[in-house]
């Protein structure tokens, strides 16, 4: 089947009901998304298809087919970093980093849709990305900048 | 001597090592260096000054060999040979090197001797320098234990500053400029007349010479990297998906499996029936383990679901099959034949129970599992008699000991290469997952095996955090408390943890009292005794290891007492409080939270003081009364480990270890029922998430001698702290994690 990625077309065999997970990391090497629980408890897996954050560990790799799918490989580049990414850096969120790129997808996709989060607003659209080792204050404070940086773009 | 030895004779341990007749070895032996891992593979013209700092004409390389496992501990050792070898951290190559007994942690010691963290007399300290010297000699090479900062923070940059000066001596060699007229800044020499020599250019030089060895530290007032926020070297990889771990190894020809052992941990496989997996698409083989099945595919994917599909018949577990059994058991240790030692004896606590007023309080901790967010896995590659081992571990020697056992080869034969870990709490202290997939491996030479658990195997394999149990008695008068005994009853983490890897632990578990025996308190009659109950379940080290239950019971009783006394817990606490920097920190944390202040209604405030790891930690929780139940406001938490090396990354990895703490305190255990964990996913077992999270203010002090780490310390008062809250809220004391079995939270 073909999967837009990234913004490439990319041809795979796998099982229609493959998660579009596996698809990304184990046939075309996306590791920066990853796998933490299997059953949309962490967020880990955190993707975009067609601009809406979903826990790719639950998505079908046959109902991916002919969405726009990107993760966080796409979502900035080395050069040219997202808002979110740029905040995240800035705070020095990550400790051992395995949750944040779920939890990067999951920011940008509520600055998205919603561009100035109250303090609940950024708990309960969070609230299904888990971190264990507890960077919660900072993803809260990299979400209000990445906020400010992207009404200020 | 005489009274050395009467101290050596009470039995103590560092790990699996008795350090009972160190002594008279000690001393000598452990003074001699170990071998240079790094001058084996030196080619003409590179220098290796020490096991830390490599030099070639095409860059320089710091080995950095603590795992890091979240606590940022590559960036800080990093920037420990970098302040004194004058080069900016991203101008070298960062490796966590290979294992070597050159890596040796001398730092468990402190936590392995049965010394007070501040007595600092001749005795204490030589008894830490009798076992650092065998800690030296079996060269454990470890992450564990809040030990890396300890461990590298003089040796570390000692290595900068010999390359540095080794450096340039090669410099003055090819210059004819006297060494102390040369100076040495971004990677570069400095020559009086503003011209520079790059280190590189002077690495064929500098491998002529001996290492300058006479050096001498810089003063801290001098620093420009260590204590001031730093950048750590792995924040950009870890916000663009770029950071790989173990889990994300890829390489040509490498084929996954993924397995599934008895979920009666430690019990046998009677039989199991591949048929339907070995049937289903990609899977290469199904390959027995030892009491369990593994599935080998083409993907990741498709070995879980072989594996899951493999129909089993499991033995029985070879514990208690239900929670009731294991109470029970830790229920029935406070016995004489079970004490395991007597640990403080201050006063006559008998003597003062008689005829008084006695309040008698019970306390329960349960089995919490570890469950970092990447599954534990592991790359196995064997080639004929030479084994790689790719996988994040905090014991890469035991590692190699490991994997040669079941390989048949020599542990020196075995290559590790340490990988980034997502998470650790504890859990890549465990082997199994490295040795089934060295099981596998075994079976196709030449072919790269990834093994990596489902999340379900990974939950129900947990060796978790022990149960415990505390009986206390106190006696209370004139608002003071005047007699504490405190019992805790558990199981030895240490004996389950190195039984696993065939060592025995002989003498008392100082871990069944951490927390609780070194409470940092004058009370004229104080007892604190440890029993061992039998080994249950296997358990194993668990953020804060057994200061996060004895923590937890000597402050939730202590705090009980205080309050039943109608004292303030924090003035009680200063008048109890034995040593100034462990005053200060309450002092900070008073300060901080403006302690006495009128909470309003439907508000709560609590406090608690546990030293572990030598770190004296006292946090403040403010909690209020919602309708939506308890809401964790605001946790004030101070600190002191003698020196902060990254104010940015000891802020994060306190605001973490508090999060950590409560999250399991409130909504997670562990719990058995036919012998099998219940919890097997994150929904049954989450520990803390975002709308949960109060507010942590952390403040890190300096006043300690001793320089110590942070990545453990915030854990064991966040627990008693939130209990001694909630009765400030609502007149209720919890006396058994999780909270959330008897109150409910936001």
């Amino acid at each position: 089947m073909r999967l837009l990625v990234n913004g490439e077309e990319r041809e795979v065999d796998v099982e229609d009901d493959m998660p579009l997970l596996w698809v990304l990391r184990d046939e075309l090497g996306l590791k920066g998304t990853k796998y933490g629980c299997g059953i949309a408890q962490c967020g880990a897996c955190t993707v975009h298809m067609d601009g809406v954050a979903v826990r790719s560990c639950q998505v079908a790799a046959a109902s991916a087919a002919g969405a726009d799918v990107v993760t966080i490989e796409g979502l900035g580049s080395p050069d040219a970093l997202h808002a979110v990414q740029e905040a995240w850096v800035e705070h020095q969120v990550a400790q051992c980093g395995y949750c944040q790129s779920g939890q990067i997808m999951q920011a940008a996709s509520l600055l998205e849709t919603n561009p100035e989060p109250t303090d609940d607003d950024i708990d309960i659209v969070m609230g299904g990305n888990l971190c264990r080792c507890g960077t919660y204050p900072r993803i809260r404070a990299a979400v209000k900048t990445a906020a400010t940086k992207l009404q200020e773009a | 001597m005489g009274r050395l030895r009467t101290i050596g004779r009470r039995t103590f341990l560092i790990g699996s090592t008795a350090v009972l007749g160190g002594v008279a070895f000690g001393t000598f032996m452990a003074a001699r260096p170990h071998a240079n891992p790094l001058t084996a593979g030196l080619a003409e013209g590179e220098a290796a000054f020490n096991p830390f700092v490599k030099l070639t004409s095409d860059g320089i390389t710091l080995i950095v060999p603590h795992a890091d496992i979240g606590q940022g501990v590559q960036s800080s050792q990093a920037a420990l040979i970098a302040e004194e070898l004058d080069i900016e951290v991203e101008q070298a190559t960062l490796s966590f090197g290979e294992p070597s007994p050159a890596y040796y942690n001398t730092a468990f010691a402190e936590e392995g001797v049965p010394f007070m963290s501040f007595d600092d007399s001749t005795v204490a300290e030589t008894m830490r320098d009798v076992a650092g010297g065998v800690l030296k000699l079996i060269a454990i090479q470890g992450t564990g234990g809040s030990t890396s900062m300890p461990d590298q923070y003089e040796k570390l940059r000692m290595a900068g500053a010999v390359a540095r000066e080794t450096i340039k001596a090669a410099a003055s060699a090819r210059t004819g400029v006297p060494v102390d007229q040369l100076k040495t800044a971004n990677a570069a020499v400095e020559l009086p007349d503003g011209s520079t020599i790059a280190y590189t250019d002077l690495a064929a030089d500098a491998a002529k010479i001996a290492p300058v060895t006479k050096v001498t530290l810089r003063d801290p007032a001098d620093w420009k990297k260590v204590g001031k926020p730093m950048m750590r070297t792995d924040t950009y990889a870890k916000s663009t998906g770029t950071q790989d771990f173990g889990i994300d190894i890829a390489m040509e020809g490498m084929v996954h499996a993924s397995v599934r052992v008895n979920p009666r941990k430690g019990g046998p496989m009677n039989s199991f029936d591949a048929t339907a997996a070995e049937a289903m698409r990609g899977v290469k083989s199904i390959v027995p383990v030892k009491n369990g099945v593994a599935a080998v595919a083409d993907n990741t994917w498709r070995a879980i679901e072989a594996v899951n599909a493999i129909d089993v018949d499991w033995a029985p577990a070879p514990y208690p099959a239900e929670m009731d059994g294991h109470w029970e058991e830790v229920a029935a240790s406070f016995t004489a034949e079970r004490l395991d030692q007597e640990w403080r004896a201050e006063g006559d606590v008998d003597a003062a129970f008689d005829g008084a007023e006695v309040i008698a309080v019970e306390n329960r901790a349960p089995y919490v599992a570890h469950q970092p967010l990447e599954p534990l896995n592991a790359t196995v590659l064997v080639e004929g008699d030479c084994v790689t081992v790719w996988s994040g571990h905090q014991m890469p020697r035991f590692v190699q000991q490991q994997v040669a056992g079941i390989a048949g080869v020599e542990a020196d034969q075995v290559t590790f290469i340490n990988q980034f870990s997502g998470g650790s709490f504890g859990h890549r202290l465990e082997f199994e997952h490295i040795k089934q997939a060295t099981e596998v491996a075994v079976t196709m030479p030449g072919t790269p095996v990834k093994l990596t658990y489902s999340r379900e195997e990974d939950f129900v394999q947990d060796f978790p955090r022990q149960i415990a149990m505390s009986r206390a008695r106190g006696v209370v008068a004139d608002g003071q408390i005047k007699a504490l005994s405190l019992d805790i009853a558990c199981p030895s983490v240490m004996s389950s943890q190195m039984g696993r890897i065939g060592q025995s632990v002989p003498g008392p578990d100082m871990q069944i009292v951490a927390g609780a025996w070194n409470m940092p308190y004058d009370i004229p009659d104080l007892r604190v005794r440890g029993y061992r109950v039998p080994e249950l379940g296997p358990i194993s080290s668990w953020r804060s290891v057994g200061a996060s239950h004895a923590g937890f019971f000597a402050e939730n009783t202590l705090d009980e007492m205080i309050r039943a006394a109608g004292a303030d817990p924090m003035e009680e606490r200063l008048r109890l409080v034995n040593h100034p920097v462990h005053r200060k920190v309450l002092e900070t944390v008073a300060e901080m939270s403006n302690w006495g202040e009128d909470m309003g209604p439907n508000r709560g405030r609590g406090l608690a003081l546990v030293e572990s790891f030598g770190v004296p930690a006292a946090e403040v929780i403010d909690v209020t009364m919602t309708d939506g139940g308890i809401k964790i406001d605001r946790v004030y938490v101070a600190a002191d480990v003698g020196r902060v090396i990254d104010p940015v990354n000891f802020e994060n990895q306190v605001q973490g270890g508090v999060i950590w703490a409560l999250g399991h305190a409130i909504n997670s255990e562990i719990t058995y029922t036919d012998g099998m964990a219940e919890q097997t996913n994150y929904h049954a077992a989450e520990g803390m998430r975002i709308y949960q999270t109060p507010e942590v203010i952390v403040r890190g002090l300096e006043n300690a001698e001793k320089i110590r780490g942070i990545g453990e310390p915030p854990v064991p008062p966040a627990a008693p702290a939130l209990a001694s809250a909630i009765f400030d809220l609502t007149g209720e004391r919890l006396r058994e994690m999780p909270f959330n079995k008897f109150v409910d939270f936001v």
